[in-house]
């Protein structure tokens, strides 16, 4: 099976190199276009509205200082000296020269990442929760799991015309935080009732122009039948997807057409068919990823003056309650150094900003660093003595915002502004947003809110799953914005549902702030969250306030 | 991009794509290629603008994705985009000031400095 680590990075060199080859044909005539674009997408190489985009994907999100100051260099050497992290914890360039980008593929080999597969219909990075290995209520750590099928999944040569792009997640924790409901196949780790290790499968989830939830084809696979049962699945929907209409192409409308248990009966049948063939290889390599993933040397130390400074500095007192998860090691939090500061682009990082996170997961965090799925950085683990220290040092560098999970955490796609699907802007949306719940002063008595704005149909910011979700599309060649409510990409899954008419650029905010105008009046007490008090509600009171002509 | 429109006197068209070797947007000017947008030339016959996007076609070694744009006579009589993601491509993202607008502003201070 191919394997991308550091160690063993010929395979991505060699592919660096072929794609140079390819580069200078297409430069010489010898390719057209119409032959070389499939070449460069299977390179993760996009051409945007004003430029070639490069996606390199970060393997579920995990990256290690080496790989940060990597692309801190792509950023700093061949963009403009950012990147932006992406809603599938990928990181893209937005302003790449074509005749660059063989030598940025060179620069990620040296440090085993690489663009492969982060386009085309292929089976996608696969992603999953950012505080894998660390997070309290996890089952077991799903790090291993997704290496397992990346590694088995790159160049899988069964899959790489499948009838459409196919997405995998893998969640280990108890509250799912990797959209386990909206992917191709969600894998939920879990134990049966004899306490054995296992994965709840899903299939069927997605988002895009039909947004719909997966449901459980399998209760309880066993740990050792994940590579038998995942090729089993993509066998059957590579042979019954159609091909004959892109957008109807994805898994999703497979189960939808042919229904569950018509697919599982399949899938089950060709279960039985492909475990003959495993011979126990693929666990040798799942002992050896596990003992990868190992936890790392914890320092079992007191917290020094953690709660000191807690006490005397509230911004910093803040920045704790809002950016700091639970971890399953006493004396530890996870930290999210969120991407969203007042005015900034949801999920932009400078390559200063990438080098400090480098510097400060190898000087305070064990060496480790996620992506998350909400375009945030994740430094699992942290002492807390160390906390004072890492807040100070992501201050300096305007990365201190207090405001994970809450309303100014806005999830957006690059929209019109960079990407040349979308139908209209998704940034301006975002910082006016944030801007103004800023203003009002509102963000901590809000409590936890969920926006997500995607600027097309294709829903890249999800926003079929925000409490509000906003879509951004084109009305007689003007931008105009629907909006959708009670989404929920979390603890119960849930598809929004569109409100009513859309509204102008210039109209969304002082909707949404009807909308939490609204909540705020309604809800029982400070801890009901906007989606609790959706669900008890209903749409009704909110609609109201979003069309109060027609109330 | 702009689709279902026949250039004419009404419903004048430049010919945009993006560059080959570097990906920036460019437009059509004398069968070659320019990187300000303002320099473009109008259609204002279909069959002309037709024989150009033919052109521009056959120079897939130079740029990507040819296509052609609606457009309108400004007061100047040079181009300007009738649609915001025509606006948005000549222009640069509104999130930053680099792409087109800061390539315009320097052109614009050069000029100044002549």
């Amino acid at each position: 099976m191919f394997d991308a680590r550091p160690q063993h990075n010929e395979y991505l060199r060699h592919r660096a190199q072929q794609f140079r080859q390819q580069v200078e044909r297409r430069l010489n005539g010898s390719l057209t276009e119409d032959e070389f674009r499939p070449l460069r997408l299977m390179n993760g190489v996009y051409l945007q509205l004003h430029a070639y985009m490069l996606r390199v994907a970060i393997p579920y999100g995990t990256i290690s200082p080496d790989q940060m100051r990597t692309l801190a260099l792509l950023a700093k050497k061949w963009d403009k000296g950012y990147g932006h992290w992406t809603t599938r914890q990928n990181i893209q360039f937005n302003w790449p020269k074509l005749v660059d980008i063989p030598d940025m593929l060179d620069a990620l080999a040296d440090v085993g990442l690489h663009a492969i597969q982060t386009s085309g219909n292929t089976i996608r990075n696969v992603t999953t929760d950012a505080f894998a290995g660390a997070a309290a209520d996890e089952v077991a750590d799903p790090r291993p799991y997704a290496e397992l099928l990346r590694q088995w999944s790159t160049d899988h040569g069964e899959f790489q015309f499948l009838p459409r792009k196919f997405k995998i997640a893998v969640s280990g924790g108890k509250r799912d935080r990797a959209v386990i409901a909206a992917h191709d196949i969600g894998l939920r780790l879990k134990r049966n009732e004899q306490g054995e290790l296992g994965y709840q499968v899903w299939i069927g989830g997605g988002l895009g122009r039909t947004p719909l939830l997966g449901q459980v084809v399998r209760e309880f696979l066993p740990e050792g039948d994940l590579l038998p049962y995942v090729e089993a699945i993509i066998a059957t929907y590579n042979l019954s997807g159609r091909r004959d209409n892109k957008y109807k192409a994805r898994i999703k409308i497979t189960v939808a057409e042919r229904g569950l248990d018509v697919m599982r009966e399949e899938i089950e049948a060709e279960f039985e068919r492909r475990r003959k063939v495993f011979t126990g290889v693929d666990q040798d390599l799942l002992a050896a990823l596990k003992s990868l993933y190992a936890p790392p040397a914890f320092r079992n130390e007191p917290e020094g003056d953690y709660e000191q400074h807690r006490a005397a500095n509230p911004a910093f007192r803040s920045w704790t309650d809002t950016n700091l998860s639970a971890h399953k090691v006493d004396g530890y939090a996870s930290v999210t150094v969120t991407f969203k500061a007042p005015g900034a682009t949801p999920g932009d990082a400078s390559a200063e900003q990438m080098r400090l996170l480098a510097d400060l997961a190898e000087r305070y965090g064990h060496h480790d660093l996620r992506i998350s799925h909400e375009q945030n950085v994740v430094l699992p683990h942290v002492h807390k003595s160390d906390l004072f220290a890492v807040y100070q040092e992501l201050k300096a560098a305007g990365l201190a915002t207090a405001n994970a999970g809450l309303i100014s955490d806005i999830v957006a796609c690059p929209g019109m502004d960079y990407c040349t699907l979308a139908t209209a802007r998704s940034i301006p949306i975002a910082q006016d947003i944030a801007e103004h719940f800023r203003a009002r002063g509102l963000e901590e008595e809000i409590g936890q809110f969920n926006i997500r704005i995607s600027g097309c149909i294709n829903a890249c910011g999800h926003h079929h799953l925000g409490h509000i979700g906003i879509l951004g599309l084109d009305r007689a060649g003007v931008e105009n914005y629907q909006i959708t409510l009670g989404g929920d990409g979390y603890d119960i899954p849930a598809i929004g549902q569109r409100a009513g008419a859309g509204f102008p650029a210039e109209e969304v905010v002082p909707a949404i702030d009807r909308v939490i105008n609204a909540y705020l009046e309604l809800r029982e007490s400070p801890e009901e969250r906007f989606i609790d008090t959706y669900r008890r509600v209903g749409v009704a009171p909110f609609k109201a306030a979003l069309y109060p002509a027609d109330a | 991009m702009s689709k279902g429109f026949t250039p004419s006197p009404a419903t004048p068209a430049v010919i945009t794509a993006n560059d080959l070797r570097q990906g920036h947007c460019v437009w059509m000017r004398d069968g070659g290629w320019t990187a300000d947008p303002r320099e473009a030339d109008l259609f204002e016959d279909e069959a002309i603008a037709d024989l150009a996007l033919l052109d521009a076609l056959s120079q897939g070694n130079i740029v990507v994705g040819p296509y052609l744009a609606e457009a309108r006579r400004g007061p100047d009589g040079r181009p300007e985009p009738t649609h915001f993601r025509e606006a948005f491509r000549r222009r640069g993202p509104s999130n930053y000031f680099h792409g087109k607008q800061a390539e315009f502003a320097q052109s614009e201070v050069e000029a100044s400095n002549v």
